[in-house]
């Protein structure tokens, strides 16, 4: 096999430095080399998950095709690291890679601390519970005593011993390093319990051997706004990370789909028009051509797209819109208008 | 050729600095040093450069703040209100009991598959060698997940079980055992136990005094074990029986959920531990199997003719002849299976047995320490790698041919 | 005396003895084997029993109850509530990806020629008797790596595309175990001989820097090592630069398998008889030449089943990358488990046997060939 990859590389890399993001900016990065590269997990059907083929599909990894078809007018101009929870923010960090979306939950500390961005939401999430339907359990409260398996080095190890804590419950706490651990053990019986964000329940009901037999109670125990993270201090990759989001948010409440984006272009509407680049030059502003939201819808679909191909109703996933409905359907999803 | 370029003898002084061997030998010190310490510099200035950036807080204070997590199995008490610092103690802890038990019973293992290597018998010769071979050529990793995944499998579930005399029971939830209350005065026990055993080193080294004086044997064996179990046996019947056993307590009834045996009755051995214990011994047996098997051939047959005509029976002539020979040459192989069992125990990690490196992973994932706990980690193994390496050693020259 | 019988004379035959117990045959054979004491017999039954329990059902997994041909998991899903067999269809399915991980179909011709030159250049370098050992050797450890390295990577001069760059992000299964395996030994080598050489150094900080470099990987677990690597590692680079995540797994485990590979060098530099060294310095030789000419020849001939032994090891526990999230042969079987095209209860099981079953083939191979060069090569310091 390649014997030498180590030494002919370190060679270059200690030399010249393998690829150098300083000095210039992450766009300008990015145009050089001619792709995004992304951060997506190692694998959660519905979000980012490789295939058989090993394309890439999911609702995290649109939005990276969203932001290369945004910046090269072409969504495969992205390519994909999948990261681990512990190496995530590290990759970020070091200029790995360019952009983190990752079902990566916002919070304070990693907003402030480690020296990262988050770019909005495409996904509120919450931690949920999964049980036997024949434990007879209804409410996340008559948990006591129960064994919980759950994902090591996550947000939901936490907000669990809060959660039973705080409702004082014994417990008992079995957390794997890979989410496809903690399902087969779930499903030998290891745990009364399976706990991680709803959406996680969802996908990952779907590989017990009978996903009928199993019930998401009602209880969510926390908050888990899931989003895109960049890098602090590139305030212009930043604006595009948040307004690709946005353009995808705005183009589903404009209607605005990748079949009718032709069409709409030729809209009345002022709304569309600045969207679509017709008016103004919302593109350059941010560092791209106006037809960038075109670019984004006409190649990757607006989020509601995005969501029904990925984890929505007629998905294996069947996850429905609820809190991720738009804000004028009932839900939470709330673009900043494009003007 | 290179010989008439030498210098003769007699002129080194002639030699320029360029040939001179010390001159050189310091030189490439003086170069390594030189190296050594520039990617030392580097690395330390890069690293200093990078936290700053990255906003994050080197030291070991975060050693004190609250861990917030739980952990399913700790030898002391541990609880989500306890800092990280216990949280990584409780894994240390859990590591050495894992390694302990391990290399326990890969010993037995090892020694029992070993001499079944050298069996006449050829059913157990060739079960014994697919063992070795199957065994010792799989991942290991691989194993633990099979210990873990598929015989998980077979066991009942939570509200079933399998009871042994019905004082053991396993279940999928683990194995629960009686536990052992202490009540006032049993250190009295404790202290018989000490007594006893220093007592059993005294007339051990008297027996074989007296042996080496006279030639009479004492029973050094049940001596031994009557004052190990009789004398802390004697202390509880004194002390009015301070001691009982708090029994696994079964649910049968009530809500599905509340079934099954009681949170924190009794001993509860995780299943975790037991498949990462039954795959880390499993999997050392087949390397310590083949030290004993090679350890035991080394020993010369005509070891074991002289015995036999020494008029040794064959249960003494391989106790006193050929098991002595033959650990001085499994000991030190022996020694370096024992350290790799340690050092793979860290493979708890991809089952949710809570070891050190398990629980330094969440703790690095909170607080993003990562030098500090990669360091605790590496200082961590690297002490219980000398300290086995020492008492292996140490055992090694007990046992050390003395020669004359 | 004369009238004592000092001899005697048999007069009668000796009444016939009954016939030996036949020793030949099947029947001997187990009368001498298997059952020539109760013991003996009990043990026997004892053997057979544990075999059959091991091996019936594993038969009736992965033979008799598996499923062979199949579009998705209906084909694999149990009949009746009962578990089902291995799918070995789903095997069948995800075999590309277990080989080459995900890289690019149009490219995976590149990958057949680097496995297949590999192969070339590899049999007649261990096949003992076979001709130009040197150059072969040359040709394998040399021009075989930048040839693989390219073909793996892709090569771009002045900007024309000859071989499209493939991200190592898309490699995986069994092509990654054996670059991280055959790099971690190759590339360890002469580190290690370098460090085996400073051991046993007379200079003595040279000395000091080999041993406490080489204890120290040897005391720490692998795992811990490639944890620093993914996580540590990118904190020692100057901001900006950052390495491929395969190359720093790769850096990781030359250190680590360079301490294990000094310890055998140093085994093999300890066979050497003191003659050797004293007849080279006899005849003038200087410290290199007499390491490259004399030494290190008879030295590295006698240390191959170490190597070898050492690499089975590495092998073997290239499968920890997976923790640190790459995707190696047993990397990739698991996360083909989030497929739920695929998701079965004897999805796992079947993946991780398919995953035994390929170390095993790999493993054990090698460990025969390790047996057979020790006992080729047994001839040489024996006294």
């Amino acid at each position: 096999m390649s014997n030498k990859i180590l030494p002919l590389v370190l060679g270059a890399a200690m030399g010249v430095a393998a690829t150098t993001a300083a000095g210039a900016t992450t766009l300008e990065d990015v145009k050089a080399k001619g792709f995004i590269q992304c951060g997506v997990s190692q694998g959660l059907p519905g979000f980012s998950n490789p295939d058989s083929q090993g394309n890439w599909t999911g609702l995290d990894v649109d939005l990276c095709r969203a932001m290369a078809a945004a910046v090269f007018g072409d969504a495969s101009a992205v390519k994909f690291t999948p990261l681990s929870a512990k190496e995530r923010f590290t990759a970020l960090q070091s200029g790995e890679v360019d952009v983190l979306s990752r079902n990566t939950t916002w919070t304070m500390s990693r907003d402030t601390q480690l020296g990262l961005n988050f770019a909005g939401v495409n996904y509120y999430d919450g931690q949920g519970f999964m049980v036997r339907k024949d434990l007879g359990v209804t409410s996340a409260l008559e948990l006591s005593g129960a064994s919980v398996c759950t994902n090591t080095g996550t947000t939901t190890e936490l907000n669990v011993a809060d959660y039973f804590r705080a409702n004082n419950m014994p417990y008992e706490i079995v957390a794997f390093e890979k989410a496809d651990e903690v399902v087969a053990a779930y499903d030998a019986g290891r745990c009364d319990v399976y706990t991680t964000d709803a959406s996680g329940l969802y996908a990952q009901r779907l590989k017990l051997a009978n996903p009928g037999d199993h019930m998401v109670l009602p209880e969510i125990i926390s908050k888990e706004p899931l989003g895109p993270v960049v890098r602090q201090g590139d305030d212009e990759w930043f604006n595009i990370a948040k307004w690709t989001l946005n353009a995808m948010l705005n183009a589903e409440e404009l209607g605005v789909t990748s079949e009718n984006v032709d069409e709409m272009k030729a809209s009345d509407n002022p709304s569309i028009k600045r969207m679509l680049g017709a008016e103004g030059a919302f593109g350059e502003a941010i560092g791209l051509s106006n037809d960038w939201a075109y670019n984004i819808i006409k190649n990757v679909g607006n989020y509601e797209e995005s969501f029904n191909a990925n984890v929505g109703p007629d998905t294996p996933l069947g996850i429905s819109r609820g809190v991720n409905a738009l804000w004028n359907a009932g839900g939470f999803m709330y673009a900043p208008p494009i003007r | 050729m290179s010989v008439m370029e030498q210098d003769s003898a007699g002129a080194p002084a002639r030699a320029s600095l360029l040939n001179d061997p010390k001159a050189r030998g310091l030189f490439y010190q003086l170069v390594l040093i030189v190296a050594l310490v520039t990617l030392g510099y580097v690395i330390v200035t890069n690293t200093i450069a990078n936290l700053e950036r990255q906003n994050i807080a080197s030291g070991w204070g975060f050693l004190e703040n609250t861990a917030g997590f739980g952990i399913i199995q700790s030898l002391f008490p541990y609880s989500e209100t306890s800092s990280y610092g216990t949280a990584l103690l409780v894994g240390l802890f859990n590591t050495i009991l894992v390694a302990v038990v391990g290399i326990f019973f890969a010993t037995i293992f090892g020694f029992v598959i070993g001499i079944a290597r050298l069996s006449n018998n050829w059913v157990i010769n060739r079960l014994a060698y697919c063992y070795v071979e199957l065994v010792r050529n799989v991942p290991l990793l691989l194993q633990i997940f099979f210990w873990y995944f598929a015989v998980l499998r077979a066991v009942p579930g939570k509200r079933e079980k399998w009871s042994l005399f019905d004082t053991f029971h396993l279940n999928i939830g683990g194995m629960r055992l009686p536990k052992p209350i202490w009540e006032t005065g049993s250190h009295m026990i404790g202290i018989a136990l000490i007594v006893a055993i220093i007592a059993s080193v005294v007339v051990s080294n008297w027996a074989r005094k007296r042996q080496e004086a006279t030639g009479q044997q004492f029973p050094m064996f049940w001596t031994a074990v009557g004052l190990i179990v009789g004398l802390p046996f004697i202390a509880y019947l004194v002390m009015g029986m301070p001691m009982y056993w708090e029994h696994p307590n079964f649910v049968e009834t009530g809500p599905i959920l509340r079934r099954g045996f009681e949170l924190n009755v009794g001993i509860n051995v995780i299943p975790e531990f037991l498949a990462l214990t039954a795959a880390l011994a499993i999997y050392t047996a087949a390397f310590i199997a083949e030290i004993v098997r090679a350890g035991i051939q080394a020993v010369s047959h005509g070891q074991t003719e002289a015995a036999h005509a020494l008029g040794l029976r064959n249960g003494p002539t391989l106790r006193l002849v050929v098991i002595p020979q033959a650990m001085r040459v499994i000991i030190p192989p022996l020694t370096s299976q024992y350290l790799n069992l340690t050092k793979n125990s860290s493979l708890a990690v991809a089952i949710a047995f809570p070891d050190l490196v398990s629980v330094g992973g969440t703790v690095l994932n909170q607080t993003g320490q990562a030098i500090e706990i990669i360091g605790i980690w590496m200082a961590v193994y690297l002490s219980l790698s000398l300290l086995t390496s020492a008492f292996m050693n140490w055992y090694n020259q007990r046992m050390a041919l003395v020669e004359r | 005396m004369s009238d004592t019988k000092m001899f005697h004379i048999r007069t009668e035959e000796a009444p016939l003895l009954p016939a030996p117990v036949s020793t030949t045959g099947v029947i001997g054979w187990m009368r001498q084997n298997l059952f020539s004491s109760i013991s003996n017999t009990i043990l026997t039954v004892i053997g057979i029993l544990i075999a059959y329990s091991i091996v019936a059902p594993f038969i009736q997994f992965a033979i008799v109850d598996a499923v062979w041909n199949g579009e998705n998991r209906e084909a694999c899903l149990p009949q009746d509530g009962a578990h089902g067999g291995a799918c070995w269809a789903y095997v069948k399915a995800y075999f590309p990806q277990f080989i080459y991980g995900r890289y690019p179909t149009d490219e995976i011709w590149r990958v057949n020629v680097v496995y297949a030159l590999f192969v070339l250049l590899l049999v007649p370098l261990a096949w003992p008797s076979a001709p130009f050992k040197r150059t072969n050797a040359i040709l394998f450890l040399v021009v075989f790596p930048i040839v693989a390295y390219f073909l793996l990577t892709g090569l771009v001069i002045g900007g024309s595309v000859i071989l499209p760059i493939v991200e190592t992000a898309r490699w995986g299964g069994l092509l990654v175990t054996l670059v991280i395996a055959v790099t971690g030994i190759v590339a360890s080598l002469p580190l290690g001989i370098a460090l085996a050489l400073g051991r046993r150094s007379k200079m003595p900080i040279i000395k000091m820097v080999s041993i406490i470099f080489i204890e120290f990987w040897r005391g720490v677990p692998l795992i811990t090592v490639l944890f620093m690597s993914s996580v540590m590692l990118p904190l020692f680079l100057p901001e900006g630069v950052t390495f491929d995540k395969l190359l720093r797994v790769l850096i990781g485990v030359t250190l680590f398998s360079a301490a294990y590979m000094a310890e055998v060098v140093r085994g093999g530099l300890q066979a050497i008889p003191k003659g050797q060294y004293e007849g080279a310095m006899a005849l003038g030789l200087r410290f290199w030449p007499m390491m490259y000419l004399i030494v290190l020849p008879q030295a590295l001939k006698l240390v191959i089943p170490g190597i070898v032994n050492t690499f089975i090891g590495l092998f073997k526990d290239t499968t920890l990358v997976l923790i640190v999230g790459m995707f190696d042969l047993l990397g990739q079987i698991q996360s083909s488990f989030t497929d739920p095209t695929w998701s079965t209860p004897s999805q796992g099981h079947t993946g991780y046997l398919f995953a035994a079953i390929v170390f095993f083939i790999f493993c054990f191979g090698m460990s025969r060939y390790s047996i057979f060069m020790e006992n080729k090569l047994h001839t040489g310091h024996k006294r």
